[in-house]
């Protein structure tokens, strides 16, 4: 009995010393799951040049990432929060109320995003306006708005395939499904004259029109995918009519097994996104707090040397991955450097 | 005679017919409805063994293969000049020189023996050539020169890594074909890899490094071992052993022979059996809140997974081991007692070492449910990347480290086909492990148990 009583008490104190004791000696990163890989990248090589330990990076999205981020100032909580949109107005406000105040933000390039199917069907050249019409709930029919029932991408465009209409797009959860809605669905909404025509039916109220051109078809032709590349490449592979939706660095890793369709005329490439020819991109960024910095050994270290031209530069391991680098790095050097802040959104 | 046969042969109204040989149309109904129950068992049996067998074999098919690596050996002169540019062997000011500069004398010392050998294809360029070593290389060979800094200068026999892409063109997931498409691998790269197997440069082994290297990055699929998972999971165990055992045996051992029959107990009984029900995730978000949030433990570190499986752990092993102290026969505390011994004599030296081999069993079970868990260690930040092996002292509990379901979990996500090899590969260590802890658990069993 007082040999068990002994270890229980042991553990008891074991465990609550444990938690007072220890500093922390790696970086922690946390976010993104598209800017995943890139960090791992970077940490990995980072661990390989540095005399500090790797850092540690989570997936799991940005927006969970940024709030992590959020929770305050301290050794328990994470030093970077990677994201591939911008941080929002509420979560400066929830940093502010957990004291981290000042947060350093480091945008490292851009990624595009694809429309591809399976390697063994037809070419596609979508535009905007294509993809609102294939799967948008309601579409712009002889001047009248109706359902929409289109069956085949043919009914869409005739210039298109006569494949069976079938989306496989990112879930909500997914920072790629923001820059889904605004730079495809809501554009060809646009384009197409729906949202002209949803404006005038509720009275030019245009936030409601850009509600209602959000809205995709629920009869099964749009499905939303809550987990990862894998899985719509996995649903792809499954059904042979199905177009999905990926980032350029997975398309890049897999097109032996993908044929990526051109948007409004354009092949996606790094070179085409970095131009901004290529419609579908968006920034990628991740967020430091300052108040870490000189606190976390390696923390300043390792986003000086993420930034660095041989890793962010367009010949770096980043690019070949498949990240369009930022063409004004050098600014984000300096400001990196000089760790200065930033300041409020506009 | 004739009239008795006749007489007996008549059956009396209202009475079924009956006989031995010939069946009434109930007992057929009863046989048949056997025979059908036997077939739905056997229909049962094999179902579940030929989805059991589909999974096996898919898992096999899939993930055998990561065992195996393509390497390439050649000579490696490490060039002074370019390692050691100040020449005074000092360490730290070998350290300037990135992977970046190692990478480079790699891919020297490899196209030069290309050279030498007068190994050429068509349309390879110098990039192409490079392309071919993994990235995880230049890394190793930093870190084994910056260890011996004598090394520079002398030429070294070097066992590199090829990269995935070579890889899986060995183990027929990359062919011509996909080539031709992939972004990553050309051709011709395939022809010079050919040439080189040709040439006894390019050839493939056991991969050890499977078990033993750390996680890498999506770039280098080749490189990615169980390492950091299997130090995390094996660290994990031995804490959930060390916390579950002693309190979940005392908790029973209280509870069975020593509280009263009360609504409390009662209470406490239903709570027990609820907690075992709850689901995993649940115990995630609770130690997140309790260890890291309140007690201020570090994120990622095995002390804290263990505490949450342990927590998840417990009630299972709290069950078992009220079980099999019930199965110990009264007559053997009533003899004890009898004979002056008090009731913790009695249980600590009768009814606890009669229990012990169900105890073992429901622990072993217990902690093998732990080691395929994956959802609580989602929250408290071990899925994640870390390159690091955690320390092999006391302290190690405290460093980050991943677990060996999390590593599935991980790399089924990532981007590079090469990942789902790994993938299956890291699920076949891990039912290794399940089924010897299952079996150890069976041969326990089967070695103490005793029958009353």
């Amino acid at each position: 009995m007082s040999y068990i009583k002994m270890t229980v008490s042991t553990l008891a104190i074991a465990a609550v010393s444990a938690g007072t004791a220890m500093a922390r000696d790696q970086v922690q990163v946390t976010g993104s799951s598209t800017v995943l890989p890139y960090s791992t990248i970077v940490a990995e090589a980072f661990g390989e040049n540095f005399d500090f330990p790797s850092p540690v990076v989570e997936g799991g999205g940005s927006g969970a990432g940024r709030k992590k981020f959020c929770e305050g100032v301290g050794e328990n909580t994470v030093d970077v929060a990677n994201s591939s949109s911008r941080i929002s107005q509420s979560d400066i406000d929830l940093c502010t109320a957990n004291g981290v105040t000042e947060i350093i933000e480091v945008r490292f390039g851009y990624d595009g995003i694809v429309f591809a199917s399976a390697v063994d069907g037809p070419d596609f050249a979508l535009t905007q306006a294509d993809v609102y019409n294939g799967i948008g709930a309601q579409v712009l029919k002889d001047g009248a708005l109706v359902a929409n029932t289109a069956a085949t991408w043919a009914d869409v465009n005739a210039s298109l395939p006569a494949q069976t209409i079938l989306a496989l797009v990112p879930g909500t959860k997914h920072g790629t499904r923001e820059v889904f809605d605004e730079k495809v669905i809501l554009q060809g909404c646009e384009d197409s004259g729906a949202f002209a025509a949803f404006a005038a039916a509720n009275a030019g109220d245009e936030d409601k029109a850009e509600e209602l051109c959000m809205e995709l078809r629920t009869d099964g032709t749009s499905i939303d995918i809550d987990g990862d590349y894998t899985e719509t490449l996995a649903r792809l592979e499954a059904d042979k009519n199905a177009l999905g939706i990926f980032g350029l660095s997975f398309y890049q890793n897999n097109t032996d097994k993908l044929r990526v369709a051109t948007m409004a005329g354009v092949v996606p490439s790094t070179e085409s996104i970095a131009s901004g020819e290529y419609p579908v991109s968006r920034p990628l960024y991740f967020y430091v707090k300052k108040a870490h910095i000189g606190v976390i050994p390696g923390l300043k270290e390792y986003v000086t040397f993420f930034m660095s031209d041989d890793i962010a530069g367009p010949n770096g391991p980043l690019a070949a991955y498949g990240l369009v680098s930022d063409p004004e790095l050098a600014a984000t050097q300096a400001m990196v450097e000089a760790e200065t802040p930033m300041g409020p959104l506009n | 005679m004739t009239d008795a046969t006749a007489s007996g042969m008549a059956v009396p109204a209202g009475r079924p017919k009956s006989s031995l040989l010939a069946q009434t149309a109930l007992m057929k109904k009863r046989n048949a409805s056997e025979a059908r129950f036997k077939f739905y068992g056997v229909a049962a049996i094999v179902l579940s063994l030929s989805v059991l067998a589909f999974m096996l074999w898919t898992i096999l098919n899939d993930g055998v293969s990561a065992f195996f690596q393509a390497k390439l050996s050649f000579p490696l002169e490490l060039t002074a000049e370019t390692l050691d540019p100040e020449g005074n062997r000092n360490r730290d000011e070998m350290a300037r020189v990135t992977t970046i500069g190692y990478g480079r004398v790699l891919t020297t010392a490899f196209a030069t023996e290309l050279e030498k050998r007068g190994i050429a294809v068509e349309g390879v360029s110098e990039k192409d050539i490079s392309d071919m070593i993994s990235k995880d290389a230049a890394g190793d060979l930093r870190a084994t020169v910056l260890a011996n800094p004598q090394m520079v200068g002398t030429t070294i026999d070097a066992t590199v890594l090829a990269t995935g892409r070579i890889d899986g063109y060995l183990k027929g997931r990359v062919t011509m074909e996909t080539a031709e498409r992939d972004s990553n691998v050309t051709p011709q790269q395939l022809q010079l890899a050919d040439a080189l197997r040709d040439a006894g440069i390019l050839g493939s082994s056991f991969n050890w490094d499977f078990i033993t290297s750390p996680d890498a990055s999506d770039q280098r699929p080749e490189a990615a071992g169980l390492g950091v998972a299997i130090m995390g999971s094996a660290y994990m165990m031995l804490l959930v052993l060390i916390t579950c055992v002693p309190i979940g045996v005392a908790a029973s051992i209280y509870l069975e022979e020593f509280a009263p029959k009360n609504t409390w107990t009662d209470a406490i009984e239903v709570n027990i059996s609820n907690l075992a029900a709850v689901p995993s995730i649940v115990f995630g978000i609770l130690g997140l809140a309790i260890f890291i949030n309140f007690a201020g433990m570090p994120q990622s570190s095995s002390l804290v997974g263990a505490l949450v499986l342990s927590l998840m752990t417990l009630p299972t092993i709290i069950i078992a081991t009220r079980a099999s102290i019930k199965a110990v026969p009264p007559s053997i505390r009533d003899a004890a007692l009898g004979i002056g011994a008090s009731k913790m004599q009695t249980v600590f030296h009768h009814v606890l070492p009669l229990a012990m081999p169900g105890i073992l069993t429901g622990t072993i079970l217990g902690l093998a449910s732990a080691l395929g868990e994956t959802a609580p260690l989602l929250l408290i930040g071990m899925v994640a990347f870390v390159d690091n092996y955690p320390a092999a002292s006391v302290a190690g509990v405290l460093d980050p480290a991943t677990a060996l379901p999390v590593q599935v979990y991980g790399w089924a996500q990532r981007a590079d086909p090469a990942f789902i090899e790994r993938s299956s590969g890291a699920i076949i260590i891990l039912l290794i492990f399940l089924v010897a802890m299952n079996v150890l658990a069976i041969l326990l069993r089967r070695r103490f148990e005793r029958r009353w």
